[in-house]
């Protein structure tokens, strides 16, 4: 039988095999508990930290659930207005041609409101990252229909699930960019499980190498659950997302760039 | 070494800004504005002094590009005409809500809607009193001339550091198209990392070990940091109102009635003043040249000379209000108004004054 470390074992040094990353602030996060937001920050900073890019790196924060980014991720971050991260970053990146800079967004910021930033953004070829966390909802005003919500799907503004013949259908934002001559690498991750975590960071990690490239815009997406808004246990949101999401947002690459 | 030059407002305005070590321009076309970004363009400003250009998808984008370089303490501008600085209203509340420093111009045509491309002085009340959500204020500087379209981009740079505040410059499409002399600044140097680090120390450009993370926020969750906020901005504007305001007076020594206007109107009334006292009426004019802060105090003590002021603008009657609440009733003042994208004519303004003010 394998012997169990007692807790105080446990925190010594050189026990320690897995720690919370520097370049996430000490403080709570204020995302719901199982919410795929945290862990879509964590393997983001982790990968920061191992390049060891912290002080070449500039954020930009959307508005959204994620809105509060900026209290946790260790970095200097600008809160954007709604939907229009990417052209701060745009601005930042032209100043800073030397520098990191990767927006955070959800999928009302990126694919609704800020459609125009996020199209002419990658269409520039702005040497930047884009995360995309698609949740298929609005979290943070309480469930509305998003434009990626899937065709049936129930939300506050959907409340007999979404129909398409009025609503229209969903948007397929990364399949759409990834048509665009100025991205260089267009991908969609999920962060459900240890395997889909430790491929996504990957992707991260890829995104930002990108950025010593300047060839382009790289563009993550990231399907994630609102446990919350869909009215759901966090582990029910994942199956949902694993049966549901998955077929109508299939995860892979899309564009790759062969340059690493 | 200075240069004379004959250039357009707008022109002058785009050479100043290069000129005064801005760092970068983000636009979208309208006219009357557009030789702005065509100016820059044509300079290769980035070959110039590595100042960058970029024309952006809209007024939108451009307005948070402006943000984001702000936040990074940079020199950053933007420039349109009225319906494009309405479509930046709510990046100019984030701007000035995250307290950084950037220039606007806008060089005013006529509205409401579409309007016209003619010049008007119809967006005082949008500039001055708020113009997107949440208690506000921008600096508003209005420029007469062509000079000044270029001695308030150095100004407006300035005053946006000093106070971390937007500064506003409201202009007309008159002003922004019309030819004149101009003697333009020497080259100052853009900005350099030392002096980013030093003079903006809350600016985005790196977390380095010796300070926490930067963060640039317009939000607070908690109310009572967000009305500690709102007091501090308070305390700012109040600064800003007892340290900054600049106006001008044209022959006020012995006048009896006055003439209050801005911009293109003041340079009308100027002629319109030649043309009074030839016919012996001695009329004035204050020009403000700071619209925030208004020369409330300098148009108050006027009331203790003058019998008579009548406000002139190209709008219904937009900056008369704050005439009245600096007169508070002492003489009578009136509004005489051309809107629609029309400009006034000398001597129908003297007609107006005698009818308005001196007969009335
Ligand atoms: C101009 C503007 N319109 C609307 C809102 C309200 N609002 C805040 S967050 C949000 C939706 C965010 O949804 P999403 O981007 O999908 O992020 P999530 O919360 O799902 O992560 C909306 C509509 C706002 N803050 N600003
Ligand atoms: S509302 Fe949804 S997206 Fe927002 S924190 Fe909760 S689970 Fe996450
Ligand atoms: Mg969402």
């Amino acid at each position: 039988m394998a012997e169990f470390k007692t807790n105080p074992e446990i925190v010594q040094p050189e026990n320690v095999v897995y720690k919370r990353t520097e370049l996430l602030t000490p403080k709570d996060l204020s995302y719901c508990p199982g919410c795929g937001h945290g862990t879509a920050h964590r393997i983001i900073m982790e990968v920061i930290e191992e390049m060891g890019i912290q002080s070449e790196t500039i954020a930009v924060a959307p508005v959204g659930c994620s809105v509060l980014a900026y209290e946790f991720m260790n970095v200097d971050i600008q809160q954007a207005s709604h939907g229009r991260a990417p052209a701060v970053a745009t601005a930042i990146k032209r100043l800073f041609p030397d520098k990191f800079v990767f927006t955070y967004q959800g999928d009302g910021d990126l694919a609704a409101i800020g459609t125009a930033e996020t199209i002419h953004a990658c269409n520039r070829g702005e040497n930047i990252t884009i995360f995309f966390i698609n949740n298929g909802i609005y979290g943070m005003t309480g469930g509305q229909m998003a434009p990626t919500t899937l065709p049936g799907m129930k939300s506050s503004t959907s409340p007999y699930g979404r129909d398409v013949a009025t609503m229209g259908n969903p948007l397929k934002m990364t399949e759409l960019v990834a048509t665009l001559p100025g991205t260089l690498y267009v991908t969609r991750q999920a962060v459900h499980t240890p395997s889909a975590v430790r491929k996504a960071k990957r992707a991260v990690r890829k995104a930002f190498e990108n950025q010593k490239l300047n060839k382009g815009l790289s563009f993550v997406e990231i399907v994630s659950n609102c446990n919350s808004g869909w009215k759901m246990t966090p582990l029910q949101s994942n199956e949902w997302m694993v049966d549901n999401m998955f077929p109508f947002y299939p995860i892979g690459d899309i564009k790759v760039n062969d340059d690493k | 070494m200075k240069e004379l030059r004959l250039m357009k407002g707008n022109e002058a305005f785009a050479e100043a800004c290069i000129r005064a070590g801005a760092d970068g321009y983000f636009g979208y076309p309208i006219t009357p504005q557009s030789e702005v970004m065509e100016y820059l363009m044509a300079q290769k400003t980035h070959e110039r002094t590595g100042m960058v250009t970029l024309q952006a998808e809209s007024e939108i984008a451009a307005i948070n590009m402006v943000y984001g370089g702000a936040g990074c303490g940079k020199r950053v501008l933007t420039s349109s005409s009225s319906p494009g600085i309405s479509l930046k209203q709510e990046g100019i509340s984030y701007i000035a809500g995250a307290e950084l420093p950037c220039l606007i111009l806008n060089v005013v045509r006529g509205g409401p809607g579409l309007g016209t491309i003619q010049p008007s002085q119809s967006d005082y009340f949008q500039s001055t009193k708020g113009g997107g959500h949440g208690d506000y204020k921008l600096i508003v500087l209005a420029p007469a001339s062509v000079q000044e379209m270029a001695d308030f981009a150095g100004l407006g740079f300035e005053l946006a550091f000093k106070y971390r505040n937007p500064v506003l410059i409201l202009s007309d499409g008159a002003i922004g198209q019309m030819m004149e002399k101009v003697l333009l600044d020497v080259q100052k140097p853009r900005f350099t990392m030392e002096e980013i680090r030093k003079n903006t120390p809350w600016a985005t450009i790196g977390k380095t070990p010796d300070r926490d993370h930067n963060i640039i926020t317009s939000l607070d969750l908690e109310s009572i940091k967000m009305e500690q906020h709102n007091h501090e901005l308070q305390k700012k504007y109040r600064a800003i109102e007892e340290n900054e305001v600049r106006y001008e007076k044209f022959s006020c020594e012995d006048a009896e009635y006055a003439f209050v206007a801005y911009g293109t109107s003041a340079r009308i009334c100027q002629k319109s003043i030649e043309l009074a006292r030839a016919e012996g009426i001695k009329v004035g004019l204050l020009r403000p040249i700071t619209l925030f802060p208004f020369p409330k105090k300098a148009i108050k003590e006027m009331t203790s000379k003058v019998k008579g002021i009548l406000c002139v603008e190209m709008s219904a009657g937009q900056m008369i209000e704050d005439v009245q609440l600096a007169v508070e009733g002492r003489v009578k003042v009136e509004h005489f108004g051309r809107y629609g994208g029309i400009v006034h004519s000398p001597s129908e303004i003297v007609e107006a004054l005698k009818k308005q003010i001196i007969g009335g």
